[in-house]
């Protein structure tokens, strides 16, 4: 590790997060089963097959559009336990709340979660709390942990992506984070994106209700749609070929973008999913994402290639090509 | 160099403006462009208009704007 | 994603014609690192021929500051009674041992603000606290500064200052060529500058080295204009300063933008990072102005630094070298990990070359 302390870029998902993980966690901690660094843990049980996943928020504001801390927490979980084709079981969460936090607050987020829980088809089947001293926790952290089932047949890892297959996004890119940012008012702007927060676990079942054999699930976070297309080309050490054209950005997100000089390819979503899925079955997975209301702006927008593994091609809008990199440190508001 | 973004001025107060870019709306100063008025587009950089934009030319950037809201608005029908 | 190009046929056209428009090599250099980026990010260079060569230029104001100012922000960062104000460009930009991000990490109170006119708040926000603002930028950027100060002024504001880092296009275009180290067909000019400065600063490239300039917009279809048009100058052997960014840029510029710029600030020297010391260059604070001036106000160490071992952020700036042709590029040097300049700003050379090229 290069770095003595901690940066905030360490936690924006891109390669400092990476390099954090890989250099100073997986030293202390790998194992053949936290190596393969998907959204969820396969773990064999007699008779079936468990994810189980782990998550913590600190989102600031709490409270935002499309959202808050409660209803995030829940989505995210249930999410990364889609992502393996997983049908939640049961989520724990512990809550760590500064002293002096409002408890009016505080039910309104669990009201949210709860919601949220039901909307999954969920529940909070575990819990914690923890107070600590003002000044401590910023009003309120929660951490999670999610168990799900993975359905017969199912195997979906980061690493399955195969040549010829097809890579499907579920629609418009850099809502949550671009909500985030408006509602935060940092930078003097004003405007109101919706956070896209949202549990796809349902979509997750239409799609292979569709087709069982789903390469690839992966959400894009923190790090953005960039990040992720570069970890899954990675994993499976193949190369993806992506249209600029085919991804959908809202016009205020690219007014945020613009404004700000951020690239919205790597704002973080929270109601998006990238499905890398066979060519065969292409057609009818994108069919049955369209006709969920999840799912309703999903296109292809691209595949994955022999050539260059590891490496993620965008043919530009103007039909050149340039390579699509991840994420490397935090993305700082620009002049230039 | 530069990050420079045409905007709209939607209302402008002394020597700041109201801008909105597709959207987003952020307030502008005025001090560099000072003949500019409400419908006038600008060329923004760091918070400042630095130029008027004939409106054409303006409308052609932003022509895509119109275009995905409507897309959108069509889509949104679950929020 | 959004349609800056509302004629896709323009561009379909364009890049069929500007084949046909080459005799021979064709040379052209980029000046400003917002058009590098586009350039890279458009996808443009795989659609020219490899016979033209864009090189970028040392228009990437992030790229060209000196170390030893870097570390001048850095020092009076960890002061705790001052509050260090600053673009995000600047952030990550390595100082000899610091950067503003690592002084920040390490509880300096930095914070990035982007408009000049946030300092104003910020200061009145924190009376205690002596609040420095990092300027760096070009001539699109220092009107905005200088009416920024007038206004500080005019509020009695008395604990904001700045520490400058601004400098000038023209003068450094000017030296490029004169060091005769490059061979070049024609300048594509920065679109933004030229909004404040217009044309008429741009002629001494015709009369005195007999090189052409387009000042050239930041959108795909621009900048294939812009090199289309050099193209035709070329062809036609004349040499001249047009305009392709004609929605955005008169030829007189933007007087009031340039009046309140020279109210502000005068011309002096600066040192470039790779160019050497350039006369009349820079810009610092006029006399009347010169109380805001955090050179004076307060004592800071200044160093020449040498650039680290290995780094030829100079010479890729001066447009003599590609990136890849730097040792350290891609191995030693990263975007995560930058040594140099060119690495660590979002539109250095290096820093596009390593994010969005190597296709071409």
């Amino acid at each position: 590790m290069k770095n003595s302390s901690i940066l905030i870029a360490h936690g924006a998902g891109g390669q400092l997060s990476h390099e954090l993980i890989a250099e100073l966690f997986l030293p202390f901690l790998e194992n053949p089963v936290l190596s393969n660094l998907d959204d969820s843990a396969l773990l064999t049980a007699p008779g079936t097959r468990l994810a189980l996943t782990t998550d913590a928020y600190v989102v600031k504001p709490l409270f935002f559009p499309g959202g808050d801390i409660g209803r995030l927490s829940l989505c995210g979980t249930v999410n990364d336990l889609a992502m393996m084709g997983a049908a939640p079981l049961g989520i724990a969460a512990s809550f760590i709340l500064e002293e002096g936090f409002a408890t009016e607050k505080l039910e309104r987020i669990l009201g949210s979660l709860k919601a949220a829980a039901e909307e999954a088809g969920t529940e909070v089947v575990a819990g914690d709390t923890k107070v600590v001293e003002r000044g401590k926790a910023d009003g309120l952290f929660i951490t999670t942990s999610g168990v799900g089932a993975v359905p017969e047949g199912v195997d979906i890892q980061g690493r399955n992506a195969r040549e010829g297959d097809a890579v499907i996004l579920s629609g418009p890119v850099g809502d949550h984070e671009a909500g985030i940012l408006l509602a935060r008012g940092d930078f003097s702007l004003k405007g109101t994106v919706l956070s896209d927060c949202a549990p796809l676990n349902h979509l997750v079942d239409a799609m292979l209700g569709a087709s069982k054999e789903i390469h690839v699930l992966r959400d894009p976070t923190r790090g953005g749609l960039a990040t992720v297309l570069w970890e899954i080309a990675n994993s499976s050490e193949v190369g993806l070929e992506v249209e600029e054209e085919a991804i959908q950005v809202r016009s205020e997100v690219m007014g945020v973008c613009d404004l700000l000089g951020f690239d919205p390819l790597y704002l973080a979503n929270e109601g998006k999913l990238v499905a890398v899925v066979p060519e065969k079955h292409a057609e009818k997975v994108l069919s049955a994402m369209k006709s969920h209301p999840l799912g309703k702006s999903s296109v292809a927008i691209g595949r994955v290639v022999a050539g260059h593994p590891g490496r993620v091609h965008l043919k530009t809008r103007i039909g050149g090509h340039r390579l699509l990199e991840p994420l490397s440190g935090e993305q700082f508001p620009r002049i230039c | 160099m530069c990050l420079g973004i045409p905007g709209k001025i939607t209302s402008i107060t002394g020597d700041l403006a109201a801008v909105d870019f597709g959207g987003v709306s952020r307030e502008v100063s005025l001090l560099l462009c000072p003949e500019v008025r409400e419908g006038d587009y600008v060329l923004v950089h760091v918070g400042f208009a630095i130029q008027r934009l004939e409106e054409r030319e303006a409308l052609e950037t932003l022509a895509l704007f119109k275009e995905m809201e409507r897309g959108w608005d069509e889509e949104d029908g679950d929020r | 994603m959004r349609k800056m190009e509302t004629d896709e046929t323009r561009i379909a056209s364009l890049v069929k014609e500007i084949p046909e428009l080459l005799d021979g090599g064709f040379r052209a250099m980029e000046v400003c690192g917002t058009h590098t980026v586009s350039i890279f990010r458009s996808g443009i260079r795989s659609l020219l021929p490899e016979s033209v060569d864009l090189i970028s230029g040392p228009g990437c104001p992030v790229c060209v500051t000196p170390v030893g100012e870097i570390d001048k922000a850095v020092n009076l960062a960890h002061r705790k009674d001052v509050v260090i104000l600053t673009f995000g460009d600047l952030m990550r930009v390595p100082g000899s041992t610091s950067s503003l991000s690592l002084a920040r990490a390490e509880g300096s109170d930095v914070r990035i603000i982007t408009s000049p006119l946030d300092t104003l708040a910020i200061a009145q926000a924190e009376p205690g606290k002596k609040a420095v603002f990092f300027a760096v930028g070009f001539e699109t950027t220092s009107p905005a500064i200088a009416a920024s100060v007038r206004e500080a002024r005019a509020k009695g504001i008395e604990n904001l200052f700045i520490l400058s880092s601004l400098r000038l296009i023209p003068p450094a275009l000017r030296a490029l060529l004169s060091s005769k180290k490059l061979a070049l067909d024609g300048f594509l000019l920065p679109g933004h500058v030229s909004v404040i400065i217009g044309a008429a600063p741009y002629s001494f490239l015709v009369r005195e080295f007999a090189i052409g300039g387009v000042i050239t917009g930041f959108e795909a279809l621009d900048i294939l204009e812009g090199v289309s048009m050099l193209l035709r100058q070329k062809k036609e052997a004349r040499a001249a300063i047009e305009i392709q960014y004609r929605r955005a840029v008169k030829e007189g510029g933007n007087p009031r933008a340039l009046g309140i710029m020279d109210e502000v600030f005068m011309p002096v020297d600066a040192s470039w990072r790779g160019l050497g010391t350039i006369p009349d260059s820079g810009l610092a604070l006029r006399e009347e102005f010169r109380g805001m001036d955090a050179a004076q106000a307060f004592d800071i160490p200044y160093e020449e630094v040498d650039d680290p071992p290995g780094c030829r952020c100079g010479e890729v700036l001066q447009g003599l070298i590609r990136p890849p042709e730097c040792p350290l590029f891609g191995t030693r040097c990263t975007p995560q990990y930058p040594v140099g300049p060119c690495m660590v700003s979002s539109e250095g050379s290096c820093a596009a070359f390593y994010r969005y090229g190597a296709l071409r």
